[in-house]
């Protein structure tokens, strides 16, 4: 045993030995390997943990919620839904919900105005999302004016900035209550924006929404299911339109790791042939050969994944947030919760360790099985 | 100690421009000894010595090694007994350019596993026997065709083997530098060990550290 | 005496190999950490039935992807929920396109 870990390291101090002679070539490509692994594993890491804030939101939205559509558009649902809704089984709690978008001409963005049925907020008062209060320079207490698309000048004042904690789900909402809400969009009288429905048993949930679909035919259900799955393919969509821009620097990668590791010039063979004269056997030139990769590709996929991790997870990602999450006037500001996906990261250690000792081991194999006396005959 | 029997070696068997170097050879060379092939270029010597040293296997005939048919072993049992048995010092001493003297005097240690301290000592050791402690950490390629030579020596001799090969060892060296050599080749007899080289110097082949010269011509031998 | 290179290699990939192991160790504490803020955040979803995250304010179908028309302007596909950028750079799979019946077949005058 002693023996088999003294010859491994023999051979490690002979391949790394061989490596330092071409000290500036062979450093640029671990870097330029660990480089790639680390724009690799930057967006993996970012995507995942979007994706993972989504989820989380998500778990806690509203199961089904039940738009109206008229000539194929969102419209407003009239009196006397949700009484029918009512008598659905399965369903339960009923909820219309009043909410709507207010374009502020001062910043140049849109808000998320809403009157929660769930948080009574006093009339005349509102309570306003952590960018709104950024954006305006609210704090508690302020007054605020704005013109609703009637024309009319109305004025508030603030009572409360949500906490910053939850930017990412209320960056842009303005709350206030629902005569405000009403009087300031003139919504008609028992008019909700949609219906927001719970349904205890989730496997229920398909049934209640074929039910809601035929009693009132035009109503459009979106089941939170489907909307987990959309906001998986939005950032699935920016992770993959990274990864085909990057595909051009990925193939020049594998075309020069491969260039590098599988073309053995004369110099390299002629060593090989060497080695065998003087003792060493086949499999000896492979191991060495088998190290010489495996460090390499261990050392780049380790140095790559850390720098990703603290990229994203320390500096907050600059080097990639604007394509993999957007950019908008309102943006909100904050930190991601780490999250790694173990899978995601076997799949990355695969795809970027085995390719390169593969490319290291096929030629070697080749050189390595000609005839010892080779150096004799040189 | 070696003996060869109907030795027969051809390149490129079964194709146009197939060429038998060697012809039948019936040789034994002895132990203790130092035996030199000379012959012109194209005679067979140097096929005939890497016959000898286990790098390549004759076409047909038999090779004994101390009593044991060695020519119809498989590849790794031979890599075996080269690496235990033999030191090769090759004509252009095959050095591995970039690397130290010392690493390349362990070199061939190195599948052997044995400790790292103990290895170093010794190739340490075999360099300042050849007078090159000195120049233990300069890169092969700086050094001069002598000291390559003496490195390739003490490359040879790292694994302690019964036999040492040399191909041509004079041919890039001054008469000088070549009277050095034979010093160290007395001194290898002196050990015990066998040594076997092929050379057509008149330093060499008509010193008096050289035993035994084996003439070769056209791949048969002309003289015992 | 120097240290051996194989050495050196092993203590480095060692290094690597714990600063990979700590990127768990510490996106396990960040979240213990921000265990509170992400608890509050979830709860403020559940108070005001939440639906989406707040990231692109610019249009309905944007800040709200998932409660968008069903065929508001820019969407390619009635089963694609829209979002920003607006499009897709392929169509959707064949097995959901396939779903839809050819709305003209029956106007289609016969012969």
């Amino acid at each position: 045993m002693n023996a088999w870990i003294e010859k491994q390291r023999h051979l490690i101090d002979f391949t790394l030995a061989s490596l330092a002679r071409r000290k500036a070539k062979n450093l640029g490509l671990l870097l330029v390997y660990a480089l790639l692994v680390f724009v690799l594993a930057s967006v993996a890491l970012y995507t995942h943990a979007l994706r993972q804030e989504a989820a989380q939101v998500l778990k806690q939205s509203p199961e089904i919620v039940l738009q109206r559509m008229v000539a194929g558009r969102h419209d407003l649902i009239p009196p006397g839904y949700l009484e029918k809704i009512g008598r659905i089984r399965g369903v339960q709690s009923i909820e219309g919900r009043l909410w709507g978008y207010y374009y502020d001409p001062v910043v140049k963005a849109n808000y998320t105005f809403m009157a929660p049925a769930a948080e009574a907020v006093k009339p005349g008062t509102l309570v306003v999302g952590p960018a709104v209060a950024r954006s305006r320079g609210l704090a508690p207490g302020n007054t605020i004016s704005f013109r609703a698309y009637s024309g009319k000048l109305f004025s508030f004042t603030v009572v409360g900035v949500l906490p910053h904690a939850s930017e990412l789900v209320s960056a842009d909402l303005v709350l206030m209550g629902e005569a405000d809400f009403r009087a300031f969009f003139e919504y008609p009288a028992g008019q909700h924006t949609d219906i927001a429905l719970s349904v205890a048993n989730p496997l229920e949930v398909r049934t209640v929404a074929a039910k809601l679909a035929s009693a009132l035919p035009d109503s459009r259900p979106i089941l939170r299911e489907e909307v987990l799955r959309t906001y998986a393919s939005v950032f699935d969509w920016r992770e993959g339109i990274v990864l085909a821009l990057l595909s051009a620097a990925i193939f020049a990668f594998a075309i020069l790791a491969w260039e590098k590791a599988s073309g053995l010039s004369a110099e390299e063979k002629r060593e090989i042939g060497i080695l065998k004269a003087i003792g060493w056997e086949t499999g000896d030139v492979i191991k060495m050969k088998l190290w010489e990769g495996g460090l390499i590709s261990l050392t780049a996929f380790l140095a790559g994944f850390v720098a990703a991790y603290l990229q994203v997870f320390r500096f907050g990602a600059p080097l990639f947030e604007p394509v993999l999450k957007g950019w908008a006037v309102l943006y909100p500001r904050f930190e991601l919760v780490p999250a790694i996906d173990g899978l995601q990261v076997a799949t990355l250690f695969f795809f970027t360790v085995f390719p390169y000792m593969a490319a290291v081991l096929v030629p070697i194999w080749r050189a390595a099985i000609t005839d010892p006396d080779s150096a004799m005959r040189s | 100690m070696i003996e060869l029997k109907q030795i027969r070696k051809a390149f490129n068997q079964g194709r146009p421009n197939e060429y038998w170097a060697l012809n039948g050879i019936d040789l034994t060379i002895e132990a203790q000894k130092v035996t030199a092939f000379r012959g012109p270029s194209g005679s067979g010597k140097t096929t005939l010595l890497t016959i000898v040293g286990c790098l390549a296997r004759p076409t047909s005939g038999r090779v004994r090694l101390a009593e044991d048919e060695i020519s119809g072993l498989p590849e790794r049992f031979l890599t075996d007994i080269r690496r235990s048995t033999f030191g090769f010092v090759f004509q252009q001493f095959n050095l591995i350019k970039g690397l130290s003297a010392l690493e390349n005097v362990m070199l061939p240690a190195f599948p052997t596993g044995r400790p790292h301290r103990e290895l170093r000592e010794r190739s340490e050791a075999l360099l300042d026997r050849l007078k090159l402690a000195h120049r233990r950490e300069a890169r092969v390629e700086w050094l001069s065709g002598g000291e390559q030579q003496r490195v390739a020596i003490a490359r040879a001799l790292v694994n302690d083997p019964k036999v040492l090969i040399a191909d041509e060892p004079t041919a890039n060296l001054d008469t000088t530098l070549s009277r050095e050599f034979m010093g160290i080749l007395e001194g290898l007899h002196a050990e015990g060990r066998t040594v076997i080289l092929t050379s057509h110097d008149p330093l060499v082949v008509e010193s008096a550290a050289v035993h035994r010269v084996v003439s070769m011509r056209d791949g048969q031998l002309t003289e015992g | 005496m120097k240290l051996r290179s194989s050495t050196l290699a092993f203590v480095a990939l060692g290094l690597a190999a714990a600063g990979f192991a700590a990127t768990f160790v510490d996106a396990a504490w960040q979240r213990e950490r921000d265990a509170i803020q992400i608890a509050e955040r979830s709860a403020l979803a559940a108070r005001l039935g939440l639906t989406d995250l707040a990231l692109f304010t610019e249009a309905r179908y944007t800040r709200h992807p998932s409660q968008a028309d069903l065929h508001s302007a820019f969407q390619d596909h009635p089963v694609a929920l829209e979002h920003f950028p607006t499009g897709s750079l392929l169509p959707p799979p064949a097995s959901l396109v396939s779903h839809h019946e050819r709305l003209d077949r029956k106007a289609a005058p016969p012969d």
